[in-house]
């Protein structure tokens, strides 16, 4: 299919460009920037005039909830509800049901994903078998079937023998782990921050040496194995300023933060709102402003969506019986350029976080525009207007925060591997 | 937080789920009702007509047999009728979520459930989906508020103390677990409490506690000097067992009200516990059948503020004022 | 329309009642307008006559529709009705949903021997099927109008009357 952009502004956050340029596509890559090429005959042409062009965003958290977890939402519709969002390639993390520990899920995931209209799936295989932190996962033959890198999801990991084998087995084959920084009994039993609302709403918390802790021990494994660690979802300010030290040391690590814990506290919390029931939770106004900031200065490389759908009987419960998890997908984009404009940064710099940054963790090429790469392209409106609702949401999960809010920046059609796999149907 | 949930259009409580975020002016005028409710008790029919052919529900998802028993009471002497419903969390497990329960029971003509549950927050997602014809009275939710509770203490410390504006009121025990001990913290500040302490162990203690507009003393030997009110809040078993605290002969030694403790508070202060209390756990027997205790009267007062309650939010609703 | 002054009526109410007292009569006010007769009827009548106070607020026949008034202030009987010929006392009878709720509240008290009913003024309008024993002044008024008893500066007793503008 030859697709001829007219007239947006192209960013590229990786080489720089900002500009307005005709884009021309066919065979799935882009093969021309500006002039068209001989002899080319668009098969479609779409107008983007008013609009950005960018890579198309590259989400380091989605949940499809295949296998296993069919009632909360399924692949197709979080497929299509990502490429609404105007992503084009995403990493789904393992806690499916069963997770993703044997090569034949890995390889079933790939080709239900590939027969799905939808961005390009990157799985990220369990680290443990079950996840349970017990036994390696045959990461070799994981990695044959597809995984890039390998997690414990949430679950934290009890043991620490268990956990440093880990790390040097991965490092033998120099795969990444991607941990999120939770210990194992530390606010265990905890669904809020341990601040000041949980102590006016007796809710149980957690602690921020939960995350501090575990940070510290998997980084001192980092030191002694040199394995290659991602953590995710940073929540503290005592975190980021770990991280911070570990990466002035020359340690290989990397880390992210979930879009929405740059904009949301504890406070929001306040009225038991159960669509802010997240892990890691949402914490104080100084822990949400040292992401922000962390995110700035480099010491936070990527914003991912985190995106977790629940079913609405999950989350219509008490609060602290409630499944945590927020629908992210389709705010990804007007979210993170929310921050940036809070934060006086460019278009360029925000997309940084969510196109060439997050690609590069992933260690997979994409997240770029250039003459020769594959025509993954996410085309947005950063001035337009829309409400969160139930209704305009396409993600079987409708448990956001930011229900009835509006926000700005909508994507108009997002490109995957040079086919139209969003596009306004009006 | 969750004001606008309680309260109508035109400023009436609507439902009673936490003390929190409420105006002084409810407060009092809650304590006021209270007041003309202290005699139908003395008298040969034991009862006034306002509720008469309303349905109570009583949404006891923990069990309890004195807290549903005076609000039983309570809702008796207003001639409501009563209808008890002990739902053990694990039989919600395998059935029906919450809400649903809620539903059904709405539809068989309920016009008020007083509900109890272990999870902080449940009375307020019940009173997010009820009709508007309905009220919601918070029994006690998980550790967040125990708002009747808290009412009835200002109503004794009012009853013996005239009013909260000169006085230093000590909050004794594990204000961690406590949803009786956040409902008094919020009832003291709003009503004007110049001087609100907590006196407790850190392990029982919220980080945060301060937030609440208390001040923190861990030891019982500055926590209740020269108070007036001293209120001791239920040790619970369970916390002895865990990593919170190693024994109750411990926890008694430092932070048990003993007749020796007692001699650092005012000559006239009062002793109040919200029951049941253990005896040589956090209070010992002679403080709490002695001359400053006022732990008996709290039970009587208790019924007449859950009939303050009950008959001001069915009013509410009744005054068409839905939230 | 020139009110009358409260004072001489009760002057002549006193002498109504007077010989129809026995001698366990015992004396209910209906808050407010009602106590103020009933303390003023007392004084008149010389005789130490127990007397109680009643607020009907728990007994009205509107809390479904208006809820509870925020005021209310105790009831206070401290003598045994049952049995006793009890004077029930109010400034107005109007529609007589305050008697019927005053006469329920006194039964929840005990069974009384008989209650007769005292007034100021009856103003008509009635609703119910309640008279009054002794009443010393009629008045035919209209729905918009309303007429109570106050107390002035100096404690003294006077009528007011008051129109309600008509609201669109």
């Amino acid at each position: 299919m030859k697709i001829h952009i007219r007239n947006g502004r192209v960013i590229d956050p990786a080489s720089g460009l900002d500009a307005v340029k005709d884009i021309y596509v066919a065979a799935g890559k882009i093969v021309a920037l500006g002039q068209a090429p001989a002899d080319f005959h668009a098969n479609a042409e779409i107008d983007a005039s008013g609009l950005v062009v960018a890579p198309g965003l590259v989400d380091l958290s989605v949940r499809l909830r295949e296998p296993g977890l069919e009632y909360m939402a399924t692949l197709e519709s979080e497929m299509h509800a990502a490429a609404a969002g105007g992503i084009t390639s995403l990493a789904c993390p393992p806690d499916t049901d069963p997770p993703l520990d044997e090569p034949g899920l890995i390889e079933m995931l790939k080709f239900r994903a590939k027969n799905s209209p939808g961005p390009r799936v990157y799985p990220i295989g369990a680290l443990t078998w079950k996840l349970r932190g017990e036994r390696l996962t045959e990461m070799g033959e994981l990695s044959e079937a597809g995984c890039v890198a390998f997690s414990q999801a949430d679950t934290p990991m009890v043991d620490t023998e268990v956990l440093l084998r880990a790390l040097e087995y991965a490092s033998t084959f120099d795969f990444p782990v991607w941990l999120r920084p939770q210990d194992a009994h530390l606010g265990k039993l905890g669904v809020v921050h341990d601040g000041v609302v949980s102590a006016r709403l007796g809710l149980p918390a957690i602690p921020v040496p939960a995350e501090t802790v575990a940070l510290q021990t998997i980084i001192l494994l980092v030191r002694e194995t040199g394995a290659r660690v991602h953590f995710c979802r940073l929540s503290s300010r005592a975190g980021v300023e770990m991280v911070r030290k570990a990466k002035a040391d020359g340690l290989p690590i990397t880390c992210d933060v979930s879009v929405h814990h740059v904009h949301l506290t504890e406070m929001d919390v306040a009225d038991f709102n159960s669509n802010c029931h997240v892990v890691p939770p949402f914490r104080s106004q100084r822990d949400r402003d040292a992401l922000r900031q962390a995110l700035r200065d480099g010491v936070i490389d990527a914003i991912c969506s985190d995106h977790a759908p629940v079913d609405d009987d999950a989350k219509e419960k008490p609060f602290q019986e409630s499944e945590p998890g927020v629908t992210g997908v389709e705010l990804l984009l007007p979210l993170t350029l929310k921050w940036a404009t809070e934060m006086g940064l460019s278009l360029s710099q925000a997309l940084a976080f969510i196109t060439h940054k997050p690609a590069g963790v992933l260690g997979v090429d994409a997240g770029q525009v250039a003459v020769g790469l594959p025509a993954d392209l996410c085309l947005f409106d950063p001035d337009a207007a829309w409400t969160v609702s139930a209704r305009s949401l396409i993600s079987l999960g409708k448990n956001s925060p930011f229900l009835g809010h509006e926000l700005l920046g909508r994507v108009r059609y997002t490109i995957i591997d040079g086919h139209m796999d969003f596009k306004p149907d009006h | 937080m969750s004001r606008n949930l309680q309260l109508t259009e035109d400023g009436r409580l609507r439902h009673l789920l936490t003390l929190d975020g409420l105006p002084p002016r409810i407060l009092t005028e809650i304590l006021d009702t209270a007041e003309s409710f202290v005699s139908v008790g003395d008298r040969e029919v034991k009862k006034v007509p306002l509720l008469r052919g309303k349905a109570v529900f009583n949404l006891f998802f923990e069990s309890s047999t004195r807290t549903r028993t005076t609000f039983e009471i309570a809702a008796k002497r207003l001639s409501a009728d009563v209808f008890n419903l002990n739902i053990a969390v694990s039989a919600t497990n395998k059935g029906e979520t919450l809400l649903d329960t809620v539903a059904n029971l709405s539809a068989m003509q309920a016009d008020m459930f007083v509900v109890r549950h272990a999870s902080s927050g449940a009375p307020h997602l019940i009173a997010q989906h009820v009709a508007p014809h309905i009220s919601v009275v918070n029994a006690g939710d998980g550790r967040c508020a125990h708002p009747t509770q808290g009412l009835l203490d200002m109503f004794t410390i009012r009853h013996y103390k005239g009013g909260f504006h000169n006085l230093r009121a000590a909050v004794v025990g594990d204000v961690l677990h406590s949803r009786v001990a956040r409902s008094q913290i919020h009832a003291l500040t709003t009503l004007g409490c110049p001087e609100v302490r907590v006196v407790a162990p850190k392990t029982l203690l919220p980080r945060d506690v301060e937030s609440m507009g208390v001040h923190v003393h861990q030891k019982m030997e500055t926590g209740i000097k020269d108070c007036d009110v001293i209120i001791m809040l239920r040790l619970q078993n369970e916390r002895m067992q865990g990593s919170l605290l190693p024994s109750a002969g411990e926890y008694y030694k430092h932070w048990g009200l003993t007749p020796e403790k007692m001699k650092l508070a005012k000559p006239d202060a009062i002793v109040m516990h919200p029951g049941p209390m253990n005896r040589g756990v956090e209070i010992a027997s002679d403080v709490a059948d002695g001359k400053h205790s006022v732990i008996l009267p709290q039970v009587t007062f208790g019924i007449a503020v859950r009939m303050a309650v009950m008959s001001m939010v069915a009013g509410s609703t009744a005054a068409g004022g839905n939230a | 329309m020139n009110l009358p002054d409260p004072n001489q009526l009760i002057d002549a109410l006193a002498s109504q009642i007077q010989p129809q007292l026995k001698p366990d009569t015992a004396l209910l006010g209906i808050h407010t307008g009602g106590v103020w007769v009933m303390d003023a009827l007392a004084a008149r009548l010389g005789v130490d006559l127990p007397k109680g106070v009643l607020d009907i607020a728990f007994y009205r026949d509107d809390f479904s529709r208006i809820g509870l008034h925020p005021q209310v202030k105790p009831s206070k009987i401290p003598f045994d009705v049952a049995d006793r010929p009890i004077l029930l006392i109010d400034d107005v009878l109007y529609t007589g949903r305050t008697v019927r709720a005053a006469l329920n509240l006194i039964f929840d008290y005990g069974r009384p021997a008989s209650v007769q009913l005292a007034v100021l003024i009856d103003r008509g309008g009635r609703e119910l099927p309640v008279c009054a024993e002794f009443m010393e002044a009629r008045m035919d008024l209209e729905p918009n109008q309303n007429i109570s008893l106050e107390k002035n500066e100096d404690g003294r007793l006077q009528l007011m009357l008051k129109q309600q503008v008509a609201t669109a």
